[in-house]
């Protein structure tokens, strides 16, 4: 370089960008830039809590404002992952007290934290502002009084699936009465009883709360005062449950939703009274998010809602809303990008509605931005796959679960290969899959042929050999996350692809056919990768090494073997093939 | 193509757990407390099917299965092995590894047998049933044994011959077990782990249900399912967090497994026994020789040991173990905790409401 000019300039250029991966182009452009960048990195997302430690975090990334953590493997939340497995916060979080003492912002996914380190956060982040959650577990409402007691400046508290220890309910008068800054809250977990007092204090005295999402104990008479209260709010969860139907209850309650002209996102709705939905009414035009999921809504009251909500972009509901409500949705919802269908019978051997595959195939037609979908349903067809994937090209998730594991499709009795593989061979830009029903080795073929840009896979039930997933680890380029369980896929296609491994950020194998030895093995050849073999029953040392693993997952990382694994989690590391078996 | 070798190894394991298995299907009829009534029902039933072998679901029928069928078939030789070796995972804290790997080599078995009756019955791949449902007459898809040259080897061929020769004993059997499956009325769900991939985060569900299944796997909607919920959890265990004092990790204890709050008394101590003395162990500098004196942990119950069993039910309250006929007590109960007896008194917490024996009275 001729010149250079000065710093200062290039991290003011550096701070509108945002994206994680433009900044790691920056950092590669040339020594300054790395260490420019370095310093004025501010977000920082750790995909995978155990790919890296905090030192090296910290040491990189001296002045973090703001970081996401993501722990335990997806497959956890089907309780595949054994309790204890690992993923906890709190070295994390020590080692963030000591180093960002202006840290304003912990966004946490399947990760354990406990109430120490919620105290930790309290008293040592003399700027908190963001605490997320999300599907966490290991604290008690006495780590979110510390919380609520501490933090000055919180902006938003949000614990949407987690598992809270509900020690009492008290911990909400914790905010102390000078306290004004929350905007987002999200406690739809907790079942105690909460002070409901208290809760209208709170919600009265902060004039920029925006998200109020509240567990299913709150009774529906409460509602109308904290509508009123909040008349500001974009996002609402929250019960309508009620013992008895008062005319006056509904009434005040009509009122007070007519008067949240901004709210935007509607969720909750669990034990809904079915005659109190008119009151919804005069909102639904404004909704561009509506979750429906928790409320058994029957389709006749979900079509005359769901019809209203012209302006909806994401939709979350159960099967109650059949065939018939999927076509009212595409003809009434023009702008919907994501639907979500989830089962009301999971476990019911009959179908207990009728929501087949007609219904997506009409949201696919009538819906020109839907992108996203996830979809439980009992029968699908090549055909109908197909003409949702010439309908929609523009799918960039695409989930499919046929209830009962399996099954072909209904019309031809065929695998479904052809038909996910016209997904993947349409929507070029696919990020995420997760196929069901009956396959062999062919839709591996397709997805490894044409699944260029997948990032995530999730496979069940399915294929036949190690062809299989031979190509998928071959084909698919961009793939970041492979989650497989149940799979006849062996020792071959992991060890063919060993170095596809590393470009990974994980890899999650259970029930599968892959053996003690090439465990051994990869964890000898692949340094920079964690082999870790779960196995509840017994150190698998004490069985041949042909045996296949019971649960295998296989991250990259540049810090090594963990030192915080349970008793039957072991790591596969360069000396474990020395180990006589 | 793969891994045939392994299952020459494995082949013979396959055998063993075959000819085990007569056995255990001829005895299954008697007095098997486990499974619902349905799968008991199939148990007994060793007749000849009967008309239920029509076909109820038209949707169903056998024309898949002509592709690939050998391979699956060897991917189920295979998977057998395996599962025989994973089976037990599935089972979250059962220790019934015996039956569970008969099960497994019986599903095997019962699934060369039905590819080879073929046509009667479709049988739809459907739900490989694992231990958790104890009977193990279980659905495979059935395919007509068109086996390619891999299944020539020896190993494969012995199991077919052995299939063969007891196609007349067991096909009844199977038959059967094919039944209900095949017309889907089997109204006793015979879940996998983790399937159909539900998140289980909905534990507030309606009041009424009072269990805290940490570990399920099921995600119901409180109107429809509520009724037939309990049945399945009180099968699957219920996991209750237990804390004790002193200790910093937590276990979870299985309230189903025992009937008494003796045996929940005798567990607790099993179970936090050695961690005790551990934590005494490193507490006091960790001098002391590896395997320190564990003392065992008594009056949990009445007050008389040094540490008190409680725990705090759905409404929130703290109470003490032992006040409540058992069966109240595991359909309240959400949390155990074992405090210091001496700590009782300052940590009576409660909540608003009054009616529970407050704790330091029933101390004295």
């Amino acid at each position: 370089m001729g010149y250079s000019f000065p710093e200062e300039v290039l991290e003011h250029v550096l701070s509108f960008i945002d994206s994680d991966s433009d900044r790691n182009s920056v950092s590669l452009v040339c020594k300054s830039w790395h260490d420019i960048e370095r310093w004025c990195r501010r977000r920082l997302f750790v995909g995978n809590c155990y790919a890296v430690s905090p030192a090296i975090a910290i040491r990189r990334f001296p002045e973090l404002r703001s970081v996401s953590l993501k722990g335990k493997p997806h497959f956890a939340d089907f309780n595949l992952v054994p309790h204890e497995w690992g993923g906890y916060a709190y070295p994390w979080i020590a080692a963030f007290a000591k180093a960002y003492p202006w840290l304003e912002e912990l966004r946490l996914k399947r990760m354990v934290v406990s109430d120490e380190a919620l105290e930790l956060i309290a008293k040592k982040f003399k700027n908190f502002r963001v605490l997320v959650m999300y599907s966490c577990e290991g604290f008690s409402t006495d780590g979110l009084a510390t919380i609520a007691a501490n933090c000055r400046n919180l902006k938003e508290l949000d614990l949407s699936e987690s598992e809270v220890d509900d020690v009492s309910g008290n911990w909400l008068s914790q905010f102390p009465d000078s306290y004004t800054s929350l905007e987002s809250l999200n406690i739809t977990s907790l079942s105690s009883e909460i002070r409901f007092t208290a809760l209208e204090r709170l919600v009265g005295r902060c004039p920029n709360l925006k998200t109020l999402k509240l567990s299913h104990s709150v009774p529906l008479d409460l509602l109308p005062n904290l509508l009123q209260k909040a008349p500001q709010l974009v996002e609402l969860g929250s019960g309508l449950h009620t013992k008895e139907v008062h005319p006056d209850l509904y009434s005040k309650l009509a009122g007070a939703f007519s008067g949240c002209k901004g709210l935007k996102r509607l969720c909750g709705l669990r034990d809904v009274v079915p005659s109190y939905l008119p009151t919804l009414y005069p909102i639904c035009f404004g909704l561009t998010s509506l979750n429906l999921s928790d409320a058994p809504i029957q389709c006749p009251e979900l079509i005359k809602l769901v019809s209203q909500c012209q302006n909806l972009q994401r939709l979350w509901v159960l099967d109650y809303i059949e065939d018939t409500g999927l076509i009212a949705l595409a003809e009434s919802c023009k702008d919907l990008r994501e639907l979500r269908v989830f089962p009301s019978d999971p476990f019911g051997q009959e179908p207990n509605v009728s929501l087949t595959e007609q219904g997506l195939v009409s949201v696919s037609a009538g819906c020109p931005k839907l992108h996203s979908v996830l979809y439980f349903c009992r029968r699908m067809s090549n055909v109908a796959l197909s003409t949702i994937a010439r309908n929609r090209p523009n799918l960039t998730r695409f989930r499919l679960c046929i209830i009962e594991r399996f099954r072909p499709d209904y019309i031809t009795q065929e695998p479904l290969d052809v038909g996910f593989g016209a997904i993947v061979e349409h929507c070029k830009d696919l990020k995420r899959l997760s196929l069901s029903g009956l396959l062999t080795d062919r839709v591996f073929e397709y997805i490894g042929s044409h699944g260029k840009k997948l990032e995530m896979l999730s496979l069940a039930f399915a294929g036949d050999s190690d062809l299989g997933l031979h190509h998928v680890l071959s084909g698919c380029k961009s793939l970041r996350k492979l989650e497989i369980r149940d799979c006849p896929f062996g020792d071959k296609a992991l060890l063919a692809n060993a170095a596809k491994l590393e470009t990974m950020r994980s890899l999650w194998m259970s029930a599968c056919q892959v053996s003690y030895r090439a465990c051994k093995l990869l964890g000898q050849k692949m340094p920079r990768l964690n082999v870790e073999v779960i196995a509840e029953q017994g150190h698998p040392d004490s069985s041949p090494d042909e045996y296949p693993v019971e649960k295998l997952y296989i991250y990259r990382t540049v810090s090594g073997p963990r030192s915080d694994m349970p008793s039957f989690v072991w790591t596969m590391d360069k000396n474990s093939a020395l180990r006589s078996s | 193509m793969e891994g045939c070798s392994r299952k020459d190894e494995v082949c013979p394991q396959l055998l063993d757990l075959i000819s085990k298995d007569r056995e255990w299907v001829l005895k299954s009829g008697e007095g098997r407390s486990h499974g619902s009534p349905e799968e008991k029902k199939l148990e007994l039933r060793l007749g000849p099917p009967g008309e239920d072998w029509t076909i109820k679901d038209n949707t169903n029928n056998n024309n898949y299965r002509e592709r690939d069928e050998s391979l699956r078939y060897l991917r189920y030789l295979s998977s057998m092995a395996s599962m025989t070796h994973n089976c037990s995972n599935n089972n979250n804290n059962s220790n019934i590894i015996n039956n569970t790997t008969t099960s497994c080599g019986k599903r095997g078995f019962l699934e060369t047998v039905e590819r080879n009756t073929g046509e009667e019955g479709y049988q739809v791949k459907t739900q490989q049933q694992q231990q958790q449902t104890k009977a193990s007459f279980l659905q495979f898809q059935s395919s007509p044994p068109v086996i390619t040259k891999e299944s020539s080897q020896p190993c494969c061929t012995k199991v077919v011959d052995l299939q063969n020769t007891e196609k007349k004993a067991f096909s009844p059997a199977s038959a059967n077990t094919a039944v209900p499956n095949s017309s889907q009325k089997r109204s006793a769900p015979t879940a996998v782990v983790g399937w159909p991939p539900i998140r289980s985060f909905r534990k507030n569900l309606a009041s009424s249900s009072s269990s805290k299944p940490a570990n399920e796997s099921q995600d119901v909607v409180p109107n429809k399912i509520a009724s037939e919920k309990p049945v399945e959890v009180g099968k699957k265990g219920l996991f209750v967090k237990i804390n004790m004092d002193g200790v910093p990790i937590g276990r979870k204890v299985d309230l189903t497994a025992y009937d008494s709050y003796e045996k929940l008394s005798s567990a607790v101590d099993e179970l936090f026994r050695g961690l005790l003395a551990a934590q005494r162990d490193s507490s006091a500098g960790g001098i002391q020789t590896k395997h320190e004196e564990e003392k065992t942990i008594t009056g949990l119950l009445d007050g008389s040991g040094e540490y008190t069993l409680v725990y705090e039910d759905n409404e929130g309250d703290r109470v003490l173990v032992g006040d409540v006929p058992w069966h109240m007590f595991v359909n309240t109960v959400k949390r155990l905790r074992v405090l210091k007896s001496s700590e009782l008194s300052a940590l009576c917490l409660g909540s608003s409401k009054q009616e529970k024996a407050p704790l330091d009275s029933a101390l004295k």
